[in-house]
């Protein structure tokens, strides 16, 4: 496991040093956010009524930004070839490479989130599911969007392709997340929702290390 | 070509295709122990793909590959764990420093502290003539250095078996010299280093395996 710590490691202080992506990705998540009170005008009532699809819709097409680069960086360096011959198993090492881009991406976008939110007159007793919707949701994204990541490297296109296999795949999680805050806004039991985040990250985390594997290995050969 | 011989990395009637093509096909081979094999044919002829073969990355097409008599395929993981790879890609990232580098690739190949991870980096640092510029961050470093941080891995983790894809590409004679020392002193350890490569190294008794274009 001391391999997938260091990968985890690297990736980070490289996000650290590489500040101009993670802050593109925010800058996109706020500007595209800010372009909705435009598009569909100021009531306050009607962007209450879709501030939280609105965070979320626009949080996922952020969160495909990162994925295009997360293998094929790797792969155009030669890095992914001493990945594959490392002794650890790809598998542990490519869900590293996941944890990585959660943490260096996801978790700035939910540290932001709060201010889209308030932009956009999303009730405040509502916040607190927001973010616990975005923290129990964003691993899901990651993970999936880590196989898609891993699908689409050596293709042309990648970037179209990865949105392709993604955001199909990443409806049910927006479903039950924006299901959770108008829950909350409703006086409903918030929990249900949230349970099954929680298991779609499970599952995800279950079957994305095996799926990256196998995709990367047929990449390399 | 006695492909049983145990010991060694041994082939018998390998074959490889790429994208339909056939790349080479019937190839036999025993490589002992101490032995240095160079890898010469024209472009095309499979030189990378053959030392991709012998890594594990690429399957064979038809034939085996035996590690002291053992086939690899029952054992992937170990024979991962017996060799190094250095492919015709640096695998260097921008933005971290020699010493990043071999510290990461040592985790990677399961070098710990215990191990003397930091004598390894130390030692390999020095082989390749990188001890000054061990925390200048890649990007500033020139083609051939790049290279040498490249190489430095070898020696931060033990493996029996080096596999080189064009080792010398932008090193200068210099370069070369630390690399041919780096090889020496591994097949007096009994290493196997198999490199594919248009240099002689300086003083080296070379093994000569010549592939030649399939139709």
């Amino acid at each position: 496991m001391n391999a997938a710590f260091a990968l985890l490691r690297r990736d980070l202080s490289l996000a650290l040093r590489n500040v101009g992506e993670t802050l593109t990705v925010l800058a996109f998540f706020v500007i595209a956010a800010t372009l909705f009170p435009f598009g569909i005008g100021p009531e306050p009532q009607i962007l209450a009524r879709v501030a939280t699809g609105i965070v979320w819709v626009v949080a996922l097409l952020a969160s495909l930004l990162p994925l295009e680069r997360l293998f094929q960086a790797e792969a155009d360096e030669g890095g992914l070839d001493q990945l594959l011959l490392a002794p650890a198993p790809l598998e542990a090492l490519a869900l590293a490479k996941c944890a990585a881009l959660w943490i260096g991406s996801a978790v700035p976008l939910i540290a932001v989130s709060p201010i889209v939110a308030a932009m956009l007159q999303l009730p405040s007793e509502a916040f607190g599911t927001l973010l616990a919707s975005l923290l129990l949701g964003t691993p899901s994204l990651a993970l999936l969007g880590g196989i898609g990541a891993a699908l689409a490297v050596g293709a042309r296109k990648g970037s179209a392709l990865l949105a392709l296999i993604v955001l199909p795949l990443a409806i049910p999680v927006l479903i039950f997340a924006v299901a959770a805050v108008e829950a909350q806004i409703a006086g409903l039991s918030v929990r249900p929702h949230l349970f099954l985040l929680a298991g779609f990250a499970v599952f995800w985390l279950t079957v994305a290390p095996f799926a990256m594997a196998a995709a990367l290995r047929q990449a390399a050969s | 070509m006695t492909g049983e011989s145990a010991a060694g990395l041994s082939g018998r009637e390998l074959a490889c295709m790429r994208g339909g093509r056939t790349v080479f096909a019937k190839l036999d081979f025993g490589f002992a122990p101490g032995e240095l094999v160079v890898l010469r044919g024209p472009n095309g002829a499979g030189k990378s793909s053959l030392l991709r073969v012998l890594a594990g990355l690429v399957a064979p097409a038809e034939g085996t590959l035996a590690w002291h008599g053992a086939d690899i395929a029952d054992d992937p993981a170990g024979h991962r764990a017996r060799l190094q790879y250095v492919g015709h890609l640096d695998a260097l990232k921008a933005n971290l420093t020699a010493r990043e580098h071999l510290r990461f690739h040592a985790a990677l190949r399961e070098v710990g502290a215990r191990d003397g991870e930091a004598h390894h980096i130390a030692h390999a640092l020095d082989v390749f003539g990188l001890a000054k510029l061990a925390d200048r961050p890649a990007r500033f470093l020139s083609q051939g250095q790049k290279r040498r941080v490249a190489l430095a891995r070898l020696c931060v983790a033990p493996a029996a078996l080096w596999l080189l894809d064009e080792p010398t590409n932008g090193l200068d004679t210099e370069g070369v010299a630390c690399l041919a020392a780096a090889i020496a002193d591994k097949r007096e350890g009994g290493g196997i280093v198999v490199a594919a490569t248009h240099l002689d190294f300086p003083g080296s008794q070379a093994r000569t395996l010549t592939l030649s274009p399939s139709q």
